[in-house]
């Protein structure tokens, strides 16, 4: 008789495409790509890291996160026929047939060195650390370049108005990849301008929260000493029933 | 096969089960399956959690945790040989002499790093190495938020309470009590160093709830908090001018004549050189393991995740704590394929997502702790057969995320879930409008090297931070408890290894004995294998270059 599979074999089956790599064998669809211009057929439901991994590339820079958050694998690409050059991530980009890419490790821009308690919260800290800033002449090609789909331009000319919250708000959602920066015409370094005004506006433009700061005040006199010392010493049964008690009501939502 | 036809993103017979999904959809809000019972969770771990179901671990043969057991991947690194030959390298020419060397650059290694700068250590005396970029670590991908109780219904001993009970009571007390202390410090720490938190027009956090805690105290940043808390810690370090060497992996620790951790040689990923570090303190924060792909699950967790820091700490005679449990978050993402694995935040299903079968039946309390609401969705899919199928063959279960928008709103999955929604929308899914498919994914490891609540361990010199660490969450961690172990531990392990080196005295002479011993362990216990640790990176390779792939130039 033949031992039916355990559940734990039966995950780690329909896993392994992730784990261990596609089977050739199971692969119905193919594309061809060109990786700095070398042509290599993949298999078509790949990411454009997968797929570079399938054709051979053991990756030290270019990977990081491998789920759209650290900006590491910014990619240039071109598709067939096309003039115009696109960005993505390639954790996070299927690959698509005839597609030229390359990818960019590294981008060499400066970033301010400032001390956050020192600083005034006014317009004049962009242009003390990023002058060029100034030269923004609106063409957009930050705002079309970014991965994430961020109005990067926008995001500029409200640092430039002295707008933190716009600034702040706008790129909140930056992944520091760099793309904006190496395509930018004015040489303006776009992401870590945002840096300067997320950390000054986190700083200075909202409202210090109340609870904690009282909750701190709390713990540094050691309010609650005798009720951790109460607790830690509770038998295995009565801290369980504690526990269970507390479960029971919680806030739900 | 005929070819699938595809609307939004799914198949037409997936579709069929979203329609499925959408009917029970309106009698299901606000009518939450009962919690289980504490009989009921044991039961269903024991049946059905990765963890507990027999066959993935094995017992340790050699070194501080012999006889205990964890899993074979991780058995499998630590009863493997060095990576160096310790003949080979020269200790008598040191690179770099820091007073405190810290390998890892996450949340853990960043924090360290800024502590032990605040305690009197000079810029130019702390030395961070990191074998990726500085910031390629899963705190940059922690999505829900870190807890604190800062509320006023709330206490840092409900927290407690909570956390050890979700670690079922196996947490060491003091290292959770510190933990839980320092968390509204470590808030107000980011406040001041100007991150940017949700906050409500009063300028309060807006805090949720997370599986197996019993009040509001997850702080979120959207669904990009680790990223947000790290970045802004990075730009601090940088602003600093803190030393930082990139792509340099720690491939052992060095010892010296007292037994004492007193740096460690580095190896560059690039170039292939090593170079020697001597420091009168090492802290290791390298992360976790998910890369080892435990039990052939995919995970949510970054490229380096290699639990190579456990390797290293365990060569020098470390104790571990805890390392035989694995936390499986229950919403990896199970469809698109090219997704598989990636996180979905718990965020979700405090924000009123909820989880229902093939047929669109709720079959659990949508927050459990993780390991029991895990094993419920393992249970419907393979012994209850009511998971949908992928066409690529994995069972998953529907979140139903556009309850979040029914419950709290139009426009708030958008807003509090930007990252999801734009990873989904990538591969053609539209999360506001249609369910997502999830399924368990490897996402963290619960135990590591045993820490003190000063994040000291058991060998001289030699300090933990963040994951790689055992004995705070016990054998199953928390939400939100993550991000805030990497901050209050890396904290501590910067002040502490502060202090401790303006007491330590003279270093005695660098030496590799440690590895020697090691090997010789290592032939001793008979252990066949001739694989070497620590990995560094995973293989993934295809399989037609592998099998002719030879070394030429290394």
């Amino acid at each position: 008789m033949k031992k039916e599979k355990s559940i734990m074999e039966k995950i780690a089956e329909a896993n392994k495409t992730v784990t261990k790599g596609v089977d050739e064998k199971e692969v119905k669809h193919w594309v061809t790509i060109y990786i700095m211009g070398k042509p290599c057929r993949v298999p078509a439901a790949l990411t454009i890291m997968q797929a570079m991994e399938y054709a051979g590339y053991k990756f030290i820079r270019s990977c990081g996160c491998r789920a759209g958050f650290c900006g590491a694998c910014s990619t240039v690409y071109r598709e067939k026929g096309e003039y115009k050059l696109q960005t993505a991530m390639a954790c996070q980009t299927r690959v698509e047939d005839g597609m030229y890419l390359v990818q960019i490790p590294f981008a060499p821009a400066e970033k301010a060195i400032y001390d956050i308690n020192e600083e005034e919260y006014d317009i004049s800290v962009f242009f003390k650390y990023y002058p060029e800033v100034a030269r923004c002449v609106s063409c957009n090609t930050c705002t079309k370049s970014c991965p994430q789909d961020l109005e990067v331009m926008d995001y500029v000319q409200a640092a430039i108005k002295g707008d933190f919250a716009q600034v702040a708000e706008g790129s909140f959602e930056c992944i520091q990849c760099g793309l904006c920066a190496m395509r930018c015409p004015a040489d303006i370094v776009q992401y870590h301008l945002a840096q300067l005004a997320r950390r000054m506006y986190g700083r200075y433009g909202s409202l210090e929260e109340k609870n904690v700061k009282k909750r701190v005040e709390e713990i540094k006199k050691g309010k609650y000493d005798k009720e951790f010392d109460r607790v830690m010493s509770l038998g295995g049964t009565e801290f369980k029933n504690l526990y269970t008690e507390q479960q029971r009501t919680r806030e739900v939502y | 096969m005929a070819e699938l036809k595809f609307i939004g993103g799914y198949p037409e017979y997936m579709r069929e089960s979203i329609k499925l999904v959408e009917r029970t959809r309106p009698e299901r809000i606000g009518k939450l399956p009962p919690q289980m019972t504490p009989e009921e969770r044991e039961e269903i771990l024991n049946r059905y959690h990765p963890d507990y179901v027999p066959g993935g671990k094995r017992c340790i043969k050699i070194g501080p945790n012999r006889g205990d057991i964890a899993p074979n991947e991780v058995v499998d690194l630590l009863e493997a040989y060095p990576v160096i030959d310790p003949e080979e390298i020269d200790l008598s020419e040191v690179d770099y002499e820091p007073d405190i060397l810290i390998i890892g650059g996450g949340l853990a290694g960043t924090s360290a790093a800024l502590l032990a700068n605040d305690y009197g250590i000079p810029a130019e005396k702390i030395l961070l190495t990191n074998k990726l970029r500085h910031g390629d670590a899963n705190s940059m991908m922690a999505q829900g938020g870190t807890q604190a109780a800062d509320r006023p219904e709330d206490s840092p001993l409900i927290h407690y309470i909570d956390g050890l009970g979700g670690g079922h009571f196996t947490n060491k007390p003091d290292v959770l009590r510190a933990l839980v202390e320092d968390a509204p410090l470590v808030m107000q720490w980011l406040e001041k160093l100007g991150a940017i938190f949700d906050k409500d027009p009063d300028g309060n956090f807006m805090e949720l709830t997370g599986g197996g805690t019993s009040r509001r105290r997850m702080h979120a940043c959207r669904d990009y908090t680790g990223m947000e808390e790290l970045r802004v810690l990075r730009d601090e370090f940088r602003n600093r001018k803190i030393p930082v060497l990139e792509f340099y992996a720690a491939v052992e620790l060095i010892t010296n004549s007292e037994n004492k951790v007193a740096g460690a040689v580095l190896w560059g990923l690039e170039t292939g050189d090593y170079k020697i570090v001597k420091a009168k303190a090492t802290i290791l924060a390298t992360g976790g393991f998910g890369r080892l792909h435990i039990r052939g699950f995919p995970t949510t967790n970054h490229y380096g995740a290699t639990c190579d820091g456990v390797v290293l700490a365990y060569h020098v005679g470390a104790k571990l704590r805890d390392a035989d449990t694995v936390q499986y978050h229950p919403t990896g993402a199970a469809y698109p394929q090219q997704i598989i694995g990636l996180l979905l935040t718990e965020k979700l299903r405090t924000s009123g997502a909820q989880p229902v079968n093939k047929d669109g039946e709720a079959f659990v309390f949508p927050l459990e702790p993780r390991d029991v609401e895990a094993s419920a969705f393992i249970r419907e899919c393979y012994t209850r057969d009511k998971g949908m199928v992928t066409p690529t063959g994995m069972r998953g279960i529907w979140l139903d995320t556009p309850l979040i928008d029914i419950i709290n709103g139009e426009g708030r999955t958008e807003r509090s879930f930007p990252a999801m929604v734009r990873m989904f929308k990538r591969f053609g899914v539209d999360m506001i409008k249609d369910p997502v498919l999830v399924f368990p994914t490897l996402h963290y490891q619960n135990g590591g090297v045993e820490t003190d609540p000063e994040g000291k361990t058991n060998i001289e010199g030699l300090f933990v931070a963040g994951e790689i660490s055992g004995g705070v969450h016990g054998k199953n961690r928390l939400m939100g408890n993550s991000t805030l172990d990497c901050m209050v531990f890396g904290r501590r392990a910067g002040m502490y290894s502060a202090e401790y080196v303006k007491l330590a005295k003279s270093n005695g002479k660098l030496s590799l004995e440690h590895v020697k011993k090691y090997v010789n362990m290592v032939k001793e216990a008979g252990i066949k294998s001739e694989r070497k640790a620590p990995i560094l990176l995973p293989e993934y390779r295809g399989r037609a270059v592998l099998a002719r792939k030879i070394d030429i130039f290394y």
